[in-house]
């Protein structure tokens, strides 16, 4: 059994399904990317996965354990890490009190983690006393990857992290997430530049209409001259 | 020695009197945005809050008083005001708990919610008179004054005359106390930084396991306190009366707006901004002008607005920020 | 579909039973507290009904929430004063040019502000803007104020105003309206297309200042000294006319009633006739202007702002129209209260009666619906007066058991906030449990 597994997935908003009958896996310390075209349901997806939207059929487990039924936050208390797209800081909040706020449900000492986090990101610790509104995109994301960290996830889901920034930049923000992969934590993340996603993937999911449509490692996947084509623009 | 006379005419007639109903504004416009920011609405009934605090301090003091109990030279009201605060938190708390929960479980549109303040500044209105009545009401028992007229000649030997009322000290002492007070609960404590969190993002706040109810029922406590202190310290200032409250919603209101609303450091600003302008073109400057100008004999009072106007200033500084820069001074939330 | 028959049919029942109700407690109040009494609450209630049409058409219509309704309706007062009283002999003639003058520089110099704003930058800009405006306001004080120190002069007793156009005051009534909806322009070109609390918070501030006005500008309208006397409106008698009339005493000593008593009530009949015509039309204007395209787009607004929007409907404007009219309609009933009063008395415009309570008429009644209104003016005012009446009865029945002294005074005094207690429960628990109100919008 994977260490994430959610399987058969169907449901969506309102009375019309987005999923149908989707399955996600993602082992320990893997990374796991979702692909596809705009509206292809990724990040309904991922939301599915956290427990924001209701399913009308399918199950995830974590661990083994089924969690099918919980909130997004008792999601959190047994491992999760959720990374939304967008607001995904405290704008007028400083970099550290961001990150103490994401150590929030923990009753312990959480000044290990922090330092963790600014070891993962050195800038942050440089900009520690500072609002994370006023930050540029890039940081603004290692700062909303890092409060996500502050509850030691098991399993760390993010929303398209490389939304806005620079190419630059999202080279940098992809050596991190390898970085905190090689931790032992899996990823899973939902990405718009498929080929850069599928480059550091463990393991991709190309979804259409809610549905997998092809399932590989990320090599395999970039080497397919089918996806290639279709979703990778050649 | 003429400027020096016209500097000490500026200081007892404009600048001390609206420092005094400037910090009282401030803590009234920091209730109004602090519910802002986290329950997201204008709140009508701050205005009749303020006034059932005050209303149960002054019965407070009425029985303290009746027991022999006094506070020196302070006013007994300040000793009866922490009462006074627990029975405001616990209404404002009760008022969440039967109205305002509803509303933001089914998420209502804010102008739904401001009527439903509407709704419930009737009912506080209508509290607020059955406790203590409509009628003016004086309940300072305190020393009058830090200088008088009389001890300030004998100091300085001016002619102009400087007084310095205790009311007006002690509603500068309480509100620098209770602001140091909040913004260290916001800045340094957990459950502060949580109320922060969720005024900032409230989805991000929910996903980090913040507790709504508690940053909910944490902020009317502090509502509570705040408009319960502001009621206090104004109607030690000036006097009580139920109506009068109500009307101090528009430049409570006009603060919170001026300063950037859901900005608590914007709302003290415009506490003072709303404060000064009021005061200051309201003032009938003839004296002052007379001291400058010795040969100019002003036929008027040389005041620009009659204080039947006062609630005008207020008004053209709100019209005036909304037109020209609508997140305030300090930059408050866009929602 | 089944199930939006059955709401079509329980509100066709709805409606006139509900009238129903409102007609029998009205003859009820005529036959236990006499005919005078009945009509009089009949007569404030309807013109509390075009209040609250006024009201409805912004919060109902377009979902806009004015806290200001004071401040149109006490506006829509001044008119009948400017309009209908006769003239003072002078003060025109004295007065009138300085403070003509007086206006008009005080709108050149905004104009010329607004000018400068617009078309410098850079640092002089704010300087310039500020230095217009200095020395507009003290020429607009230098011509200002002996203008009205000359017009206050005249007869002070009795007048010392501007006086009116001795005109009819039926002419008075659109007049109202269009100052209201004047006012309600400048408010909503500033406020609107803000966050929706911001227009109430700026409304509520409006209110205040009109009545600040009233109150304070005795060349105006006497402030509160007030302005008595207002003729009435055309074709409504004079009691006293009435009574000295022959025909008038024979035909009620016909009927077997008292001819003073008589007259009283033909008055307020007279008046209620006026009041049921202006109702109809207004309901009339209303319901075609809802069918209308532009109707249908104002709800379509309200329903969802954001998509009208994206439909490139500019959302601002038509909240500003809307806005206008209501406040109009709202003006017009302040001329028509200032009529029936036949005086204008700056001090008795309070909010809560004047904005809150029209607010809880339109929710009560039913947001976007006209008839809605015209059931919640009418029976919120009943409950309003009889809240008054009743509550000292009910706080004596209720203080009974404690000993005379101070408790049971104090109680008994304050019974009469009763019915703030009463409104303030009667709105909270219509939003909670029935938020579309007795006659929901169809």
């Amino acid at each position: 059994m994977s260490y994430l597994n959610a399987s058969n997935m169907t449901g969506g908003y309102g009375k019309a399904d987005i999923l149908h009958d989707c399955t996600l896996t993602v082992e320990k310390g893997e990374i796991a990317v979702i692909v596809g075209p705009n509206g292809a349901g990724k990040s309904t997806a991922m939301k599915a996965v956290f427990g924001m939207l209701g399913l009308r059929e399918g199950k995830v487990t974590l661990d083994g354990q089924d969690i099918t039924g919980l909130s997004p936050q008792d999601r959190v208390k047994k491992g999760m890490g959720f990374v939304p797209q967008v607001n995904n800081v405290f704008p007028t909040m400083t970099v550290e009190e961001n990150l103490e706020m994401g150590a929030f449900i923990r009753d312990d000492d959480f000044r290990g983690t922090m330092d963790q986090v600014f070891d993962l990101f050195p800038i942050l610790k440089e900009k520690r006393r500072q609002n994370a509104g006023e930050l540029s995109g890039g940081q603004r994301q290692q700062v909303a990857v890092g409060r996500a960290l502050m509850t030691q996830p098991k399993l760390l889901m993010l929303d398209e992290p490389t939304a806005g920034v620079s190419p630059i930049v999202m080279d940098e923000l992809f050596d991190r997430i390898i970085e905190v992969a090689r931790s032992g934590i899996s990823i899973l993340m939902v990405e718009q530049n498929a080929r850069q996603a599928l480059e550091i993937a463990d393991k991709g999911y190309v979804l259409v209409q809610g549905a997998n449509k092809y399932t590989d490692t990320g090599e395999a996947l970039l080497a397919d001259p089918e996806v290639r084509r279709t979703f990778l623009g050649g | 020695m003429e400027l020096i006379n016209a500097l000490v005419a500026v200081t007892n007639y404009v600048i001390i009197p609206a420092t005094a109903y400037g910090a009282q504004l401030a803590l009234g416009a920091l209730g109004v945005t602090l519910i802002y920011s986290i329950l997201r609405f204008s709140n009508f009934a701050h205005g009749d809050t303020m006034a059932f605090g005050t209303g149960v301090v002054i019965l407070i003091t009425w029985g303290f008083q009746a027991m022999g109990i006094s506070f020196g030279p302070l006013p007994t009201a300040l000793l009866a005001l922490p009462f006074g605060i627990a029975v405001t938190a616990a209404l404002m708390l009760g008022t969440d708990k039967v109205v305002y929960q509803y509303y933001r479980k089914v998420r209502a549109a804010p102008v739904v919610m401001v009527m439903v303040s509407v709704g419930v500044m009737f009912v506080m209105n209508a509290l607020t008179r059955f406790l203590i009545g409509v009628d003016q009401i004086n309940f300072d028992d305190g020393t009058r004054f830090v200088i008088n007229a009389r001890q300030w000649r004998d100091m300085t030997g001016l002619h102009e005359p400087l007084t310095l009322r205790s009311t007006q000290v002690i509603t500068v002492v309480t509100a620098i106390i209770t602001v140091a007070a909040l913004f260290w609960f916001l800045g340094k404590t957990r459950t502060g930084k949580s109320m922060r969190a969720f005024s900032d993002n409230e989805d991000l706040a929910l996903l980090s396991g913040i507790d709504p109810n508690k940053v909910v029922a944490v902020t009317w406590i502090i509502t509570g306190a705040l408009a319960t202190i502001a009621g206090t310290l104004y109607g030690l200032d000036k006097s009580f009366k139920a109506f009068t409250y109500f009307q101090l919603l528009l430049p409570i209101f006009a603060s919170a707006i001026v300063g950037g609303i859901g900005n608590p450091v914007g709302a003290i600003a415009g506490g003072f901004v709303i404060s000064f302008s009021e005061v200051g073109l309201t003032y009938a400057w003839k004296k002052v002008a007379t001291y400058l100008v010795p040969s100019w004999e002003p036929d008027g009072l040389v005041q620009l607005l009659s204080t039947d106007y006062k609630y005008a200033v207020s008004f053209t500084i709100l019209i005036l920020v909304l037109i020209f820069k609508p997140t305030g001074l300090f930059k408050g939330k866009i929602v | 579909m089944s199930s939006n028959r059955q709401a079509g049919e329980t509100s066709s029942i709805r409606a006139p039973l509900f009238f129903a109700i409102m007609a029998a407690l009205i003859l009820l109040e005529g036959f236990t507290s006499g005919w005078n009494s009945a009509l009089g609450i009949l007569n404030m209630g309807l013109l509390s009904a075009i209040m609250a049409l006024g009201v409805n058409m912004q919060w109902g219509y377009a979902g806009l929430f004015n806290a200001g309704a004071m401040g149109f309706l006490a506006l829509g007062g001044l008119a009948p004063v400017l309009i209908s009283m006769p003239p003072t002999s002078g003060a025109f003639s004295g007065g009138g040019p300085g403070i003509m003058a007086a206006f008009f520089v005080a709108i050149v110099a905004v104009l010329a502000a607004v000018w400068i704003w617009r078309n410098l930058r850079g640092k002089t800009r704010g300087l310039a803007v500020t230095a217009v405006l200095i020395v507009g306001f003290f020429t607009y004080r230098w011509l200002f104020d002996p203008a009205v120190e000359v017009i206050e002069a005249i007869n002070p007793s009795a007048q010392g105003n501007l006086g009116g156009l001795g005109l009819p005051t039926l002419i008075s009534w659109p007049v109202g309206a269009v100052l209201a909806a004047g006012a309600a322009w400048l408010v909503g070109k500033t406020a609107l297309g803000l966050r929706s609390d911001y227009l109430a918070i700026a409304t509520l501030g409006i209110a205040e200042i009109i009545v600040a006005i009233l109150k304070n500008e005795q060349w105006l309208d006497r402030g509160v000294l007030n302005v008595n006397g207002i003729p009435r409106p055309w074709p409504v008698p004079y009691e006293i006319d009435l009574q000295n009339s022959p025909d008038f005493v024979a035909q009620m000593q016909a009927w077997g009633l008292d001819p003073q008593l008589g007259s009283t009530i033909a008055v307020k009949l007279a008046f209620l006739v006026l009041f049921v015509i202006v109702i109809l039309a207004l309901i009339w204007l209303t319901e075609m202007s809802l069918k209308s395209p532009w109707g249908r787009m104002m709800r379509a607004i309200r329903d969802n702002e954001i998509s009208a929007a994206a439909m490139g409907k500019n959302v601002t404007r038509r909240h500003l129209q809307i806005f206008v009219l209501g406040s109009a309609v709202i003006g017009l009933a302040g001329a028509m209260m200032i009529s029936l009063d036949g005086q204008m008395t700056p001090t008795s415009y309070n909010p809560l009666r004047y904005t809150f309570l029209i607010l809880v008429m339109v929710i009560v009644g039913g947001s976007g619906n006209n008839w809605g209104s015209i059931l919640g003016g009418v029976l919120i005012w009943y409950v309003w007066v009889k809240a008054g009446d009743w509550g000292p009865d009910i706080m004596g029945a209720l203080a009974a058991p404690f000993p005379d002294g101070g408790l049971k005074d104090h109680l008994i005094q304050s019974a009469p906030h009763m019915r703030m207690l009463v409104m303030g429960i009667i709105l909270l628990m219509v939003l909670r449990f029935s938020p579309r109100g007795l006659l929901p919008e169809k």
